[in-house]
């Protein structure tokens, strides 16, 4: 089984993924996948009658709001860097987990590079598929590279002003 | 000047540890250029036609005198004995060695410097008022906004990868001197009829290749909701701004395509749902402002006879003082312009030793603080006008005593093509042929106000498009030619300026900006600035004599 990055309880570890990732030109693969938004929203409902469990695939110029109201049965958003200078995913993420409360994987997926995962986990992202062959020792240090962060973010770390008060 | 404590000073050292990481990858050979460019983007260091140009922030453009010296001593062990003060309040060393920069970084952070974020698709340095806490004319200290922007800016996780660079400016006073509406955010602090303060929020302004002025898309702003709004304001453009062009993705141009309304309502709608949490607590912004060490200005009278002696027996002085010296918000004091405008130098360009004399007087006689103008030119804010006179011989002794503020020959010029890889033209020899032509002081003065601005490519670093004079370089078939506009403003009076007529040759510039202002002088009316008069007059009678010989 392929292996990705996972996040619990804040420390990150290589994980076997469950998962398989189905492109649209694809037929659905058996057991747990990974389905694009626009064939989750024609074929959603049928995948988790089966039983499974489904996750989406959004691309960096669709909006998640589109999944609003299905949260709460999907058990993974991957978010996708089609280059890592595209930072669309980022606010993606964040109003998966600060507007809409979301609860489950949320994974970067695409051109993801050691050194945006600090922002990635400090906007709400707890799965990692690098693309630049990254450990779970480099995503670590990239991750608790700063002693200290200056805003609030989906990661609810106390920023350096909140800090300051104590 | 904001007084860094631990925090702040941890962030900078994880920072500059960080870097001397992937610098160590790159040097060892495990990443490549390409794969390293975008690491050493986030720090600043270009890759430029001779070597690496490593870009210093200068946060809002404050500095205290030993950061000043730090930068001096850095130019002289690192570099060729020189730096360069940008258009975006930043230093530049040009002829930097990629092995030594680390190092650099490490010595920035000792005085609590940095070059975080002075490139690649994020929050830049925001520029303030250069006047800030000295001018009588502001409702607040600027810079108190701008120090909590910058922190709030800092590595931001959500907005790192932004369409394109991002740059906000902030002022307080009437007479803008941030060129605010040419900023992506331009803020300026207002006061509602029941005191309350606030700020009117631009947005959308820039120059480039599609120069706009920027909209008012709230004339309101409560102070104490600023950071949610910068957050609703971002995430739209972080989400809807163009990424398939890069010439196409500035904000202006999403504002400029949705409309300033369309894009206002979008805000607004996103500000909603953002709600108070993103907004910063009362009691950190309190702590900033007290974080700002307060000068400690005297009681003294608004005279000083010392002062007036000078002026009185010393033309050079008398001079400088019409041109450089500003009035200050507390009696007997002044606010004091350092022009990097010397003819026949390199705009912007100050020598190590010039840097140790400016840092020595602001220790001295300048309650140790020291200011860059985004007109690339040096402020010491807080001078008595009784040490004025010691002040000027310091500065001229050393080669900045050129009383040429806001005159002809205090040229904007960006590197152009003696260091930049992507210019058409050269930008810096054009401004000292200019500033020669106007060498003498008399002229220059009776001439008054006139901004001359000089980009060697349509990216407009020099900010051309807003030169009263504004020069573009422009590459005809091999050669350097030049675009010149008339009627640009940076200022509260901010507009593009309008092309004059077909582009002329390098030889040809300095001697068509003669004839421009032989046109102006001959027009004006009284009181009229060059700007003015243009205004009233339109290109016509300009456009008319720069091209007589050639009909
Ligand atoms: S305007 Fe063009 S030539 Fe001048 S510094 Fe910018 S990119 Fe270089």
């Amino acid at each position: 089984m392929p292996t990705y990055i996972k996040r619990a309880d804040g420390k990150l570890a290589v994980a076997e993924d469950a998962f398989t990732a189905v492109a649209d030109d694809q037929d659905i693969a058996p057991g747990d996948v990974i389905v694009s938004l626009t064939r989750f929203e024609a074929e959603g409902d049928r995948l988790l009658a089966e039983g499974r469990q489904v996750g989406v695939r959004v691309e960096s110029s669709e909006d998640v709001e589109a999944l609003a109201y299905d949260l709460p049965r999907i058990a993974v958003v991957a978010l996708a860097f089609p280059k890592f200078r595209d930072g669309r995913a980022y606010t993606s993420a964040a109003l998966l987990r600060e507007r809409y409360g979301y609860k489950g994987e949320v994974r970067a997926v695409g051109d993801v590079l050691r050194e945006q995962a600090g922002f990635m986990v400090r906007t709400g992202f707890d799965a990692f598929e690098p693309a630049d062959g990254a450990t779970v020792e480099d995503l670590e240090r990239a991750i608790h590279r700063y002693r200290h962060v200056y805003q609030r973010s989906a990661d609810r770390r106390a920023p350096a002003f909140a800090e300051r008060e104590v | 000047m904001y007084r860094y404590d631990t925090l702040d000073r941890e962030i900078l050292a994880d920072r500059s540890a960080e870097f001397r990481e992937q610098v160590g990858r790159r040097l060892a050979g495990d990443l490549t250029e390409d794969q390293f460019k975008p690491l050493r983007l986030m720090n600043g260091l270009y890759l430029q036609l001779h070597a690496y140009m490593l870009r210093v922030a200068i946060p809002y453009g404050s500095l205290n005198s030993t950061q000043l010296r730090k930068l001096a001593w850095l130019s002289k062990t690192y570099d060729k004995g020189y730096g360069h003060f940008t258009t975006r309040q930043n230093l530049q060393l040009h002829w930097i060695k990629l092995a030594d920069t680390p190092d650099i970084l490490d010595h920035l952070a000792s005085v609590d410097m940095h070059a975080i974020q002075t490139s690649g698709n994020c929050i830049r340095n925001v520029t303030a008022d250069p006047y800030a806490g000295a001018t009588a004319e502001e409702i607040d200290d600027p810079r108190i906004w701008a120090e909590a922007m910058r922190q709030w800016s800092t590595l931001h996780p959500e907005f790192s990868f932004l369409p394109r660079k991002f740059k906000i400016a902030i002022t307080a006073a009437p007479k803008d001197r941030t060129a605010a509406k040419v900023h992506d955010i331009g803020l300026a602090v207002k006061r509602a009829r029941d005191g309350a303060m606030g700020f009117e929020v631009m947005v959308g302004g820039g120059m480039g290749r599609t120069p706009y002025v920027g909209s008012t898309i709230r004339e309101f702003l409560p102070a104490n909701r600023l950071f949610s709004y910068l957050e609703a304001i971002l995430r739209v453009y972080n989400r809807h701004g163009r990424r398939d062009n890069i010439y196409k993705a500035r904000i202006k141009i999403l504002v400029a395509a949705l409309g300033a309304e369309e894009f206002a309502r979008q805000v607004e709608a996103e500000w909603d749902k953002v709600g108070t949490d993103a907004d910063l607590p009362d009691l950190e912004i309190a702590r900033i402002r007290g974080a700002f060490a307060g000068g400690a200005f005297e009681t003294l009278p608004p005279r000083s006879e010392a002062f007036e002696a000078a002026k009185a027996s010393q033309l050079a002085f008398a001079r400088f003082v019409r041109n450089n010296v500003k009035p200050h918000k507390k009696p007997g004091y002044a606010i004091v312009e350092i022009s990097l405008k010397g003819i026949g130098e390199t705009p912007g360009d100050a020598t190590a030793e010039q840097m140790d004399v400016v840092a020595d007087l602001a220790e001295r006689f300048g309650q140790d603080d020291i200011r860059v103008t985004h007109e690339q030119n040096l402020v010491l804010p807080h001078i008595r006008l009784d040490d004025l006179p010691a002040v000027h011989a310091a500065l001229a002794a050393v080669g900045l005593g050129t009383p040429n503020i806001g005159l002809v020959s205090d040229i904007i010029a960006c590197p152009g093509l003696d260091y930049c890889a992507l210019a058409n033209a050269r930008a810096i020899s054009v401004a000292q042929h200019i500033a020669e032509r106007f060498a003498d002081a008399d002229r220059a003065e009776n001439v008054g106000e006139l901004k001359v601005k000089i980009s060697g490519c349509i990216n407009a670093c020099g900010h051309h498009h807003v030169g009263h004079i504004g020069i573009l370089g422009v590459d005809k078939k091999g050669e350097e030619y030049y675009q010149l506009t008339l009627g640009g403003s940076g200022a509260e009076d901010a507009a593009v300026g309008q092309a004059l007529g077909p582009a002329l040759p390098y030889e040809r510039v300095a001697e068509a900006v003669d004839t421009l202002v032989e046109v102006y002088l001959r027009e004006r009316k009284d009181g009229e600035r060059f700007l003015d008069t243009f205004r009233r007059t339109g290109v016509a009678p300009f456009k008319e004599a720069v091209y007589a010989d050639v009909h």
